[in-house]
């Protein structure tokens, strides 16, 4: 007889889970152990420190439950770290049909820079994909990938976008991505 | 290669977000003694900069098309023309752009992962004699000297990392602590 594999039959759900707090060596190590231990295929995550705070968001796919994997993770949660864990919904993975483009802004520091620049992508319908920014003494940097689609006006949204980094006393520029395909 | 210059003074190296290191600068006068200075202090400060291999005039707050380059005790240098110093450069030919980790004394807590030419051809003039000169060169150098004719147009390698992760906190190594 056939045995089909499990996997097939049960709900496999997946789950968003974000760590976040005192940094330390081995808590990757630890969640890592946990989700594997409790059957959940950990996907597409991403971790860095944040001001030196642990910044972990990851996306895993099993059959456990949200609360089976809330307690799972219990024993990894202390007073300086904090886990969440939510189902989120499979989302289509859409691969980009606009063309992709990096913004990169730099200057003294001061309220409202991203808030103003990403308010001007958005506006043009540009979808950001990956933003870092960085704060160190006074300078900082923000540095953003972001999807176009094909009918904006590039030259008019690399106006918009030096009018209002004069505005905000910074210095920014958009320019496509370089790719080389191998 | 290398012009007669006098003694240089040490001068403070500007840091970014200064105004002057996102301006592009003057075109420089060669004959002109304080352009000639200048370049006498760009060396100077270069040289008492630890594992500092180039410095512009911008990165000492004079917004000139100027700077200096040695890269001859690096060890990722292939082709090194020892200390060059030139004004009024540009890059006239660059091919084979290759990716590497750049850091920078006006933003000394960030390095970048920055796409440049490996191969290139620079011209310029010499300070003092004004002499029009081409350096043709690779990897490291190439590099070095795209960086500093950017920092003569007002860039800086923020305006040229490769992606939203390619900027990175610039690790300090301490010595271990004594057994």
């Amino acid at each position: 007889m056939l045995r089909r594999p499990k996997w097939n039959n049960a709900r496999v759900s997946q789950l968003a889970i974000t760590v976040v707090g005192h940094d330390r060596p081995g808590i990757i190590a630890r969640a890592a152990e946990i989700l594997a231990a409790s059957g959940m295929n950990l996907e597409d995550s991403s971790m860095t420190l944040l001001r030196g705070h642990f910044a972990m968001t990851l996306i895993c796919a099993g059959e456990s439950s949200t609360s089976e994997i809330e307690s799972a993770l219990q024993p990894l949660i202390d007073e300086s770290l904090d886990v969440t864990v939510r189902e989120v919904p499979v989302e289509v993975d859409k691969s980009s049909l606009g063309l992709p483009y990096l913004v990169t802004v730099h200057g003294a520091d001061r309220l409202g820079i991203v808030a103003q620049l990403a308010t001007v992508i958005a506006g043009a319908g540009g979808n950001i994909t990956d933003l870092s920014t960085r704060l160190v003494g006074d300078l900082y940097v923000l540095i953003a990938e972001v999807d176009l689609p094909l009918e904006v006006s590039v030259e008019a949204l690399r106006r918009e976008i030096s009018r209002v980094a004069a505005e905000l006393g910074v210095d920014a520029s958009l320019r496509p991505v370089e790719r080389d395909d191998l | 290669m290398l012009p007669t210059l006098p003694s240089g003074r040490v001068q403070d190296v500007v840091r970014a977000p200064d105004h002057v290191l996102s301006v592009r600068g003057h075109r420089a006068d060669p004959s002109d003694p304080q352009v000639v200075q200048l370049c006498a202090d760009l060396v100077a400060t270069m040289r008492v900069s630890p594992g500092c291999v180039g410095l512009a005039a911008p990165q000492i707050g004079v917004s000139t098309q100027a700077f200096c380059v040695d890269v001859s005790a690096h060890p990722k240098a292939r082709t090194s023309h020892g200390l060059i110093v030139v004004v009024n450069a540009e890059v006239v030919e660059a091919t084979r752009n290759e990716k590497g980790r750049e850091g920078c004394m006006s933003v000394p807590e960030l390095t970048g992962d920055v796409k440049r030419a490996t191969l290139i051809t620079v011209a310029g003039q010499l300070p003092g004699t004004g002499e029009d000169i081409d350096i043709t060169t690779d990897a490291f150098e190439a590099r070095a000297l795209q960086h500093e004719i950017d920092h003569c147009a007002g860039l800086l390698f923020l305006d040229r990392v490769a992606g939203a992760h390619a900027i990175h906190a610039r690790k300090v190594y301490r010595d271990p602590p004594a057994p």
